[in-house]
């Protein structure tokens, strides 16, 4: 049978050898690339409950979310108005204050504290820090500064700082995650 | 490979003998640092900072193995067994500064001997290989000295870490679980900790194996030389040993003298204050630099602020910092100068003090200053300049720059004159 259509056994046992070895491989290089991940103990840590009852408008609070930093802000009615009051297609990441926040609850920021440009912490969420000229925060490792509503307005960062999921457990309880 | 008057190695005692025949080792070292292999006579004080990149290697990696006996890679203990280390350890402080200064010291070394192969054109034809595997090392160095950064677990460290992983963030589509992948999370922490420590273990051993490969490629062509005129005859050459050891080992005690220094009365001056404050994951230090070594590269980073048509500012950013050093595994093609040596080309000479070498220290300086106007304007302009040079500048140059006459040969450079460029037909 091998003499007629030209494939010797050798052959045979050449390509059926490579391609074990090759599949076992890969399936070596599997476990080596995916231990890198995230561990189960890293990703369970998934949710965080932030009281905000002592909130008052105007103040800010970081949580702790994943090891990362959550701003949890009550604007004032001012800065409100100061986000609504933007040109929505002159935004690098266009999005309403109405889109970042929920519905009844507008003066309820939460985003995370995480930069968008390399993960710094931007400054604006603790009392008297510098919140840069959009009078929301400031990241001082390259100069990114956010309006009111958290959206990036000058700066590298390419993304508004990202609004985590989250839910009102009550009126004065948040869940994160 | 060496030259044909290379001196042969003859060992005259029985057991040499009997070595040279089961495992010429001794026949290696003599003709790659001995007698047996001929060099240039006519080197400077330049051609000595290959050695002393590799004693800082050394270095490095001695003391950097003392280090990881006293070190636990454990986001809850390793500020402190850094601290226990300087403070309870005999001679702990020794090897800890020995270790931090000998970073800033290798890297010194190294931007002078990057610095001579741009000057005197070591890139060029032949070498180009030995240029090549130099950036492999320099990248490398770059990956070891960021990861052993991390592990003090300073402010600095975990904010460093954080900023350098979010470059990863900024690749389309892949960035983001590649950055979570690379951490072991979502952001640095215990997983990211130890990976680091691990892999900056390893990457010295990796350097060691790529320096020789970079020794082995040089030997072949055997080292340039101020003139860059190549070697002719043996008036032009000199035995490795004992002239350059001799010579680098002048340079060995200058340098010891200099660490010595730093390492006994400066042992901080390098290192940021707030890198002693433990890692704070909530607060970022107001004003985040990398290691002095970094700053070129970082003012490249944050020299982007505007989309770049449809590239992001941040990725471009990335992208060109990435690219300011890439772009110099294309140097010995963008240099279409046949003429080796700076020395002899007036034009290039006048663009690379009077332009590249500036460029470089206006970005130094913004890399290290705050992230504000007119800094980040003037290190656009600069990084701008910096990659013109590389991509416009030096094609250019080198297709229309008169070089000045080049010596017959490295024994006329030297002696003013060489019978054999008497007996030469005139060029």
């Amino acid at each position: 049978m091998a003499e007629e259509d030209g494939v010797r056994r050798r052959d045979f046992i050449n390509i059926a050898a490579v391609s074990a070895a090759g599949v076992a491989g890969v399936g070596v290089v599997i476990p080596l690339v995916s231990q890198m991940s995230a561990s189960a103990d890293v990703l369970a840590a998934s949710s965080t409950e932030v009281d905000i009852s002592a909130i008052q408008p105007g103040q800010a609070i970081k949580a702790v979310f994943r090891k990362q930093p959550v701003f949890v802000r009550n604007l004032t009615v001012k800065e409100i108005e100061e986000a609504n009051k933007v040109d929505i297609s002159s935004l690098r990441d266009p999005q309403t204050l109405a889109e970042r926040t929920k519905e009844g609850k507008e003066n309820w920021l939460i985003t995370m504290g995480v930069c968008t440009h390399l993960g710094c912490v931007p400054l604006g969420a603790g009392e008297g820090e510098n919140r840069g000229e959009f009078g929301g925060y400031f990241c001082p490792c390259h100069g990114s500064a956010y309006d009111t509503a958290a959206r990036i307005r000058k700066g590298p960062a390419p993304k508004n700082l990202e609004v985590p999921a989250y839910e009102f457990t009550t009126d004065t309880v948040v869940k994160i995650g | 490979m060496s030259f044909p008057w290379a001196n042969e190695y003859t060992p005259s005692h029985p057991f040499m003998k009997w070595m040279d025949e089961k495992l010429p080792l001794p026949r290696l070292v003599y003709n790659s640092v001995g007698s047996g292999y001929p060099v240039p006579r006519n080197l400077n004080y330049f051609w000595n900072f290959g050695f002393l990149a590799l004693i800082c290697l050394v270095i490095q990696i001695v003391t950097g193995i003392v280090m990881a006996m006293h070190y636990a890679a454990n986001t809850a203990v390793a500020f402190d067994t850094i601290e226990m280390t300087v403070r309870d350890v005999n001679w702990g402080w020794l090897f800890r500064y020995g270790h931090a200064n000998g970073a800033s010291a290798f890297f010194v070394v190294i931007y002078i001997h990057i610095f001579r192969g741009f000057y005197y054109g070591s890139y060029k034809a032949p070498r180009e290989m030995v240029w090549l595997l130099g950036v492999v090392i320099f990248l490398l160095m770059m990956a070891t000295a960021f990861m052993g950064y991390v592990l003090p677990w300073g402010q600095m460290s975990f904010w460093g870490a954080k900023v350098i992983t979010g470059l990863f963030g900024a690749i389309p589509f892949v960035g983001e679980p590649l950055q979570q992948w690379l951490l072991g999370g979502f952001a640095p922490d215990n997983a990211a900790l130890n990976r680091f420590f691990s892999l900056h273990y390893l990457l010295p051993f990796v350097i060691v194996g790529v320096v020789i490969l970079h020794i082995w490629a040089l030997h072949i062509p055997g080292s340039s030389n101020p003139t860059g005129v190549e070697v002719k005859s043996e008036s032009d050459t000199v035995p490795f040993y004992p002239y350059y050891i001799a010579k680098d080992g002048w340079a060995v005690g200058a340098f010891a003298i200099l660490f010595a220094a730093a390492v006994f009365f400066f042992p901080n001056a390098l290192g940021h204050p707030d890198n002693y404050i433990p890692a704070n994951p909530m607060s970022t230090p107001a004003h985040i630099v990398p290691e002095w070594y970094f700053w070129p590269f970082y003012a490249i980073l944050r020299a982007f602020t505007q989309d770049f048509f449809f590239i992001p500012a941040k990725l471009m950013g990335v992208l060109a910092m990435f690219g300011a050093i890439l772009v110099w595994f294309f140097l010995p093609w963008l240099d279409k100068s046949p003429v080796r040596s700076g020395s002899y080309r007036p034009t290039y000479k006048k663009f690379f003090w009077f332009g590249l070498i500036p460029a470089m220290a206006v970005l130094f300086y913004c890399g290290g200053a705050a992230a504000t106007e007119p800094y980040v304007m003037i290190s656009q302009l600069a990084a701008l300049y910096y990659f013109a040079h590389f991509l416009i500048i030096l094609p250019v140059v080198s297709a229309i720059e008169k070089p000045l006459p080049l010596p017959y040969s490295i024994t006329e450079a030297v002696l003013g004159k060489d019978e054999g460029a008497e007996l030469a037909p005139a060029a």
